[in-house]
């Protein structure tokens, strides 16, 4: 994947909450290329630092140490004015739980029209309505929910509002932040083939944020598995399923429920230790063991995948 | 089957709700057998009644909800018709308890978690005082929370979501109930404690000898789990088997749809199936089959009449007029004939 364009690029990314005997840091030397046209997922159980990435992509966060280039620009830190809304209207967020990311006290209407107006993007009234319309219609509403509030609407129609709301910046990038674990089954299959078709129409690059793993295999390219603020895997998402190699991630997906009775009473169930990793001496660091598989450990242990992998290839 | 004990019966039973003057009917008609030591799943997406309906077992259905018809036949005799609570504490907690979805919610945030176990311990065995105590500090260790003598000295903020819900599973299975209902026991969790907190269930399940009643839309968590499993829609019933019928050979529409709407049996590039529409509105009546408008290939009759339940195996029932001898022949569709196949992989 050498040659695909890098949208954002995060090095050395580290995150921090508190200072003194409360510090506490909640992402640790984070590396991840995200190409422009794919959708890149990260999991992780909650408290992972997971969703304190995202966010610090779309500057919701400030970064402690490290630097994220958007476009080959550092978007951390102090930046210049215009390239904060620049980064404000291209990185938009969709958020997990639609009953408390919409304003009760406000129409659909401004709601979805929220960004235009901070930024004013419309060249008048009619313009703004018929944009609104337009976003509207493209997440599977009808324009008439605009005079409505969200109280009115299930919770996969408000997660659609949220996805009309950030699709009205004209975004290029997207983080989608457990959109669819509020949501019930029968809704959730909606809300993904809408984000699939959208990625589609619009160019869109998505980080996806879940904890689900069965989601994330059926939508994203790559998959970062991080654990306690550090990522310990990253792989092609069929590679990853197929040759998971990090412990971690192998307890991860042995936990996964297969919706197959015989199979899922069969199931062997992995518990991660992280005690095994003894990092005293022999230092662990962050390693690329097949071409575009990355995983964490020390030399010892990156051996031992090694014999895993080709003991896997005979 | 046929040696097992039939423990509760709820036969028939209608449930509805009065709403600003309305008249919701929540629950039309279900009946569900339950049999000692087994474990039954009901499936359905939200607001299909079926917690309400477990509810009902045990007389917690808000006030403005009632039985209107039906029969529940516990220990010989009919619960359905019990008025008062001093009536439904003989069977509340003692004999049925229940496990709710959020461990957040569900505890007390002011009294210590030993003192919440004991409560309940006092309240159904009666023990009191030290005796009582110990037997909590017991039911701590038992569902697997590490140094319980001293974590029961300590207040539920202190405690992560999953080590929540075990003092939840402890409160409930501490008074030793025939029937355990677990009502989205995982739903809040993280994965990985999710399949820790199936297997504790499971664990007291034989250990206590308990039966289980999980409520749940999560179909993994139906293959993990269940014996048998019920599907749920609009207030119904709409089909009921063994575990394996009813992902193997599933043949309510309803039931499909849900199946193949799964991620896991997702095409990567492809859309996933999906269900069009949203459930009935049971404040109205429901004519002929309730999923009929969601479903693309319903029948002239779906619209006109009810379907009766019909008899694919002894044990597997669906209340589809595609089993009708008179109706066109339908095939399950494919994603449901692939999916041991797909699982395989």
């Amino acid at each position: 994947m050498p040659d695909k364009e890098k949208l954002i690029e995060v090095k050395d990314l580290q995150i921090t909450f508190g200072s003194g005997r409360k510090k506490f840091v909640a992402v640790d030397h984070v590396n991840i290329d995200i190409y422009k046209g794919e959708t890149f997922s990260l999991v992780g159980e909650s408290g992972s630092g997971k969703t304190t990435i995202g966010r610090a992509i779309t500057r919701i966060n400030p970064v402690s140490a490290g630097e994220i280039l958007f476009k080959g620009q550092r978007i951390s830190g102090k930046i210049s004015k215009e390239l904060d809304r620049e980064v404000i209207k291209k990185c938009q967020m969709i958020f997990q739980d639609p009953m408390a990311s919409l304003n009760e006290r406000a129409k659909v209407d401004y709601i979805v029209s929220e960004g235009l107006y901070n930024f004013h993007l419309y060249k008048d009234e009619a313009d703004r309505k018929r944009k609104v319309e337009d976003a509207l219609r493209e997440v599977g509403l009808l324009p008439e929910f605009a005079s409505r509030f969200p109280h009115e609407f299930s919770g996969g129609q408000r997660q659609r509002i949220g996805i009309a709301r950030a699709l009205i910046m004209e975004p290029e990038f997207v983080v989608a932040d457990e959109p669819i674990s509020a949501l019930d089954v029968s809704i959730r299959a909606q809300v993904l083939n809408l984000l699939n078709r959208l990625r589609k129409s619009r160019g869109l690059t998505y980080l996806f944020i879940a904890h689900d793993l069965s989601v994330v295999r059926f939508i994203s390219d790559r998959i970062g598995v991080i654990h306690k603020g550090r990522i310990v895997e990253l792989a092609e998402a069929e590679e990853l399923f197929i040759h998971p190699l990090h412990p971690y991630t192998q307890a991860l997906l042995s936990a996964v429920p297969i919706p197959d009775p015989e199979l899922e009473k069969k199931k062997k169930l992995i518990v991660y230790d992280p005690s095994i990793h003894d990092y005293s001496v022999d230092k662990p660091i962050w390693k690329e063991i097949l071409p575009g598989h990355y995983v964490y450990g020390n030399q010892r242990e990156l051996d031992g995948y090694q014999r895993e992998i080709e003991a896997a290839a005979v | 089957m046929d040696n097992k004990k039939l423990l509760l019966s709820a036969k028939d039973i209608e449930i509805e709700f009065t709403l600003r003057g309305k008249v919701l009917k929540a629950i039309r008609k279900c009946s569900l057998d339950i049999y000692e030591g087994e474990t039954v799943a009901i499936v359905g997406e939200s607001g299909s009644g079926k917690s309400v309906f477990t509810k009902s077992f045990l007389g917690m259905l808000d006030a403005n909800g009632s039985i209107t018809g039906g029969s529940i036949m516990y220990d010989g005799t009919d619960i359905s018709k019990y008025k008062t609570e001093k009536e439904w504490m003989t069977i509340r907690g003692k004999k049925i308890a229940m496990v709710m979805q959020d461990p957040m919610t569900s505890l007390n945030p002011l009294k210590k978690i030993g003192k919440q176990i004991q409560e309940s311990i006092e309240l159904n065995q009666g023990v009191k005082g030290p005796e009582a105590k110990r037997l909590a500090i017991e039911m701590l260790e038992k569902v697997g929370i590490p140094d319980a003598a001293r974590r029961a000295n300590q207040y539920p903020h202190e405690f992560s979501g999953g080590m929540r819900q075990r003092v939840v599973i402890a409160i409930a299975a501490a008074c030793r109930p025939q029937i355990l209902i677990c009502d989205e026991p995982t739903t809040a969790l993280d994965v990985t404690i999710q399949a820790q907190i199936l297997d504790l269930i499971r664990e007291l399940q034989k250990d206590l000898n308990m039966t289980v009643v999980y409520i749940t839309h999560d179909l993994g968590v139906v293959a993990n789990v269940a014996d048998r499993v019920a599907v749920m829609y609009a207030g119904q019933i709409v089909e009921f088997g063994n575990v394996n019928e009813i992902f193997y050979d599933a043949w309510h529409p309803y039931t499909w749809a849900l199946l193949s709407s799964l991620p896991q049996l997702g095409v990567k590039g492809e859309d996933l199936p999906t269900i069009d529409g949203t459930p009935p509105n049971l404040f109205n009546e429901v004519k002929g089959d309730a999923f009929a408008p969601r479903n693309r290939q319903a029948l002239a009759i779906d619209f006109e009449e009810e379907p009766p339940y019909f008899a694919v195996s002894e044990t597997h029932m669906a209340k589809t007029w595609y089993l009708d001898p008179r109706a066109p022949k339908v095939e399950q569709p494919k994603s449901i004939r692939m999916l041991r196949e797909k699982m395989k992989r």
